[in-house]
């Protein structure tokens, strides 16, 4: 790893070099209740909307390597047959400038299933390999549990990393292009009091942390768990809204739809993304439907999160960024989830 | 021209007609909206009656598509007569559906009040605002006020084609976390998107009235005291409920509950 420094005035430097590409970064969406911003990724077209000090996105960057609505394949329809005409719908590289960890590790998380295993998909590979990322160390939240998670911190997957020391950026330099893009602006060698700034930031950001789930066997606590009256309790409040999975870094289930035009000359198969919290999710062929009752749906997302997931990849698909907690109109938190499903005991004075 | 053949396999070109009764025609309206789209629609189905689009008519006919809801004997009877005569009875628009805005002047409990306060000195007939549901059976709901054009042309498509017509059974927010919208819940703002039936509108800012009525998991009691925890107040919250029809039992219990709620409270103020 090679490290450097970038003085904050130089920063503007940094943005101007990568606007050849499409940029995609933190920018204000909008304002809360509180007053206080509320941010979201979004393309970036002038240095002053970039927000590299923003607390959170209430969504991933998911649109931009996993739209929730793709168009897979066009045909053009004739008297007897078909032609297929197939888009992986990428036409530029996408700069991802300041990524924090969690969604870094989401996207460690979605290769494993949708680039790495037997099958991958080239839609989401296309994106993938079109990705330049800039990740940036966060302010952790309230509801961050990315800790124990073990997602708190990226040791790959990024092409450079910066670290905010006050005035200037501590720079993790981790592939050719980003050495190449460097080249342009103004940096320097780290100097030992850099390194020692470094390690207080990392340490004070360590100390920032409050919430907490016990991951300690959790696979097998959920399959003992599996028939507790708790997960009933939790469904009973689930909307079966799909918000949660709609703002998950990590989840990527869908569906397939098929349609014909309207003249008959055309068709178009379509990819849009789905929640397991949805009432047809589990709907087969016939109407039978596997999970009918809220709670089970709500428990299977929890199951294939920290259950399938882990007993395949040795880790969970969650990365602890806690959006689906803050999202849920019905507060269904995660680090509730678990604790109530490891005591066997519904939370009290809700 | 009409098209004969999808891939080799001869097409049945099925006889339809449209009907409309206590409705603002919106709907049928939407269908002739869209002029890039008209020609083919009218070359997959021949239009046999459309009084907003033609002058002739006749009682020959497939598929009847109905817009408006039922507010008088006579809109029973003829109703009763297309479903003799339709093989298959669609339901346009939430008046048909659950009874729509009309279904409004339902919420004061007393015709005869909501008659002399509209008409005054020229009554008419109006009973209470029906879905078509209550009169005949319904073989299919396109929902939506008004409807949306490319939804019904899908429709048309599917039962052309042969295939099955599948509306989407999960809530509004689906297409408005699509849309990357912020919740209006996190704006103060009310909205029954978690339990509607989705929609493709969600973008405007504008919390959502239910008009596609509820989605096929709809936990509407807890949306109501979600609303509640929001500091929305039980009038919104029934407003909200009660607009299109599609929510009414729930926004009946929740006023049954507010009234008591309201004598309890006078009693202990006594």
């Amino acid at each position: 790893m090679i490290f450097r420094i970038i003085e904050k005035t130089e920063l503007k430097e940094l943005v101007d070099v990568m606007a050849v590409n499409r940029i995609i970064g933190p920018v204000q969406k909008g304002t809360g209740l509180d007053g206080k911003p509320l941010y979201a990724f979004g393309p970036v077209a002038d240095f002053n909307d970039l927000k590299l000090d923003y607390t959170t996105t209430a969504r991933p960057a998911k649109r931009y390597f996993l739209p929730s609505h793709e168009t897979l394949c066009n045909f053009k329809i004739h008297e007897n047959g078909w032609e297929k005409s197939v888009d992986f719908n990428i036409h530029e590289p996408h700069v991802f400038f300041g990524l924090h960890a969690c969604d870094i590790n989401a996207l460690h998380k979605l290769d494993k299933v949708l680039l790495k295993s037997s099958f991958p998909t080239p839609y989401y590979a296309a994106k993938r390999m079109n990705m330049f990322i800039i990740g940036i160390e966060c302010k952790p939240q309230p509801f961050c549990f990315c800790r124990s998670m073990g997602t708190d911190s990226a040791l790959h997957g990024f092409d450079m990393f910066l670290t905010d020391l006050g005035d200037k950026y501590f720079v993790e330099v981790q592939s050719a292009a980003a050495f190449n893009f460097l080249k342009n602006i103004n940096t320097s060698d780290p100097k030992e009091k850099d390194h020692a700034r470094y390690m207080e930031v990392v340490a004070e950001k360590n100390r920032k942390f409050t919430a907490t789930v016990d991951t300690t066997d959790l696979a097998k606590i959920l399959d003992m768990e599996f028939q507790s009256d708790v997960w009933k309790y939790w469904g009973d409040k689930c909307l079966s809204c799909g918000t949660c999975a709609s703002v998950c870094p990590t989840c990527y289930c869908y569906g397939v739809e098929e349609s014909v035009d309207i003249d008959l000359k055309g068709a178009v198969k379509k990819k849009h993304l789905y929640s397991c919290n949805l009432i047809d999710f589990a709907e087969v062929a016939g109407g039978h439907n596997f999970r009918p009752e809220s709670h089970t749906r709500l428990k299977y997302r929890y199951y294939h999160k920290h259950r399938g997931f882990a007993e395949e990849f040795e880790e969970s698909l969650c990365v602890g960024c806690g959006r689906c907690s803050e999202a849920c109109l019905a507060k269904i938190k995660v680090p509730e989830v678990i604790a109530s499903i490891r005591s066997g005991v519904k939370p009290r004075g809700r | 021209m009409p098209v004969e053949k999808y891939l080799g396999v001869p097409l049945h070109r099925p006889k339809v007609a449209f009907f409309e009764f206590t409705a603002c025609e919106g709907c049928q309206l939407q269908i002739l909206n869209n002029e890039a789209t008209l020609l083919d629609f009218l070359s997959l189905v021949e239009v046999v009656s459309f009084r907003e689009a033609m002058k002739e008519s006749t009682g020959d006919y497939e598929i009847a598509f109905i817009e408006g809801s039922i507010t008088r004997a006579d809109e029973v009877k003829r109703l009763k007569d297309i479903r003799k005569k339709a093989k298959v009875l669609v339901a346009m628009g939430s008046c048909a559906c659950f009874g729509g805005v009309n279904q409004l002047k339902n919420r004061f409990n007393n015709p005869k009040w909501v008659k002399d306060q509209v008409y005054g000195k020229f009554p008419v007939e109006s009973e209470e605002a029906r879905p078509i549901e209550d009169v005949v059976t319904v073989d299919l709901k396109i929902y939506g006020c008004p409807i949306k054009k490319e939804e019904v042309e899908k429709v048309v498509t599917n039962l052309v084609l042969g295939k099955s017509v599948n509306h989407p059974k999960y809530p509004v927010c689906m297409e408005c976390m699509a849309n990357e919208n912020i919740c209006l819940y996190k704006l103060g703002e009310p909205c029954l998107g978690p339990v509607t039936r989705d929609a493709w509108c969600p973008g405007n800012r504008c919390g959502c009235w239910g008009c596609r009525g509820p989605a096929d998991a709809a936990n509407v009691e807890q949306i109501i005291s979600i609303m509640k925890e929001h500091n929305f107040s039980p009038d919104t919250i029934i407003d909200r409920l009660e607009c299109f029809g599609g929510f009414r039992e729930f926004a009946e219990e929740l006023k049954r509950k507010t009234v008591k709620a309201k004598t309890k409270k006078k009693r202990a103020g006594k």
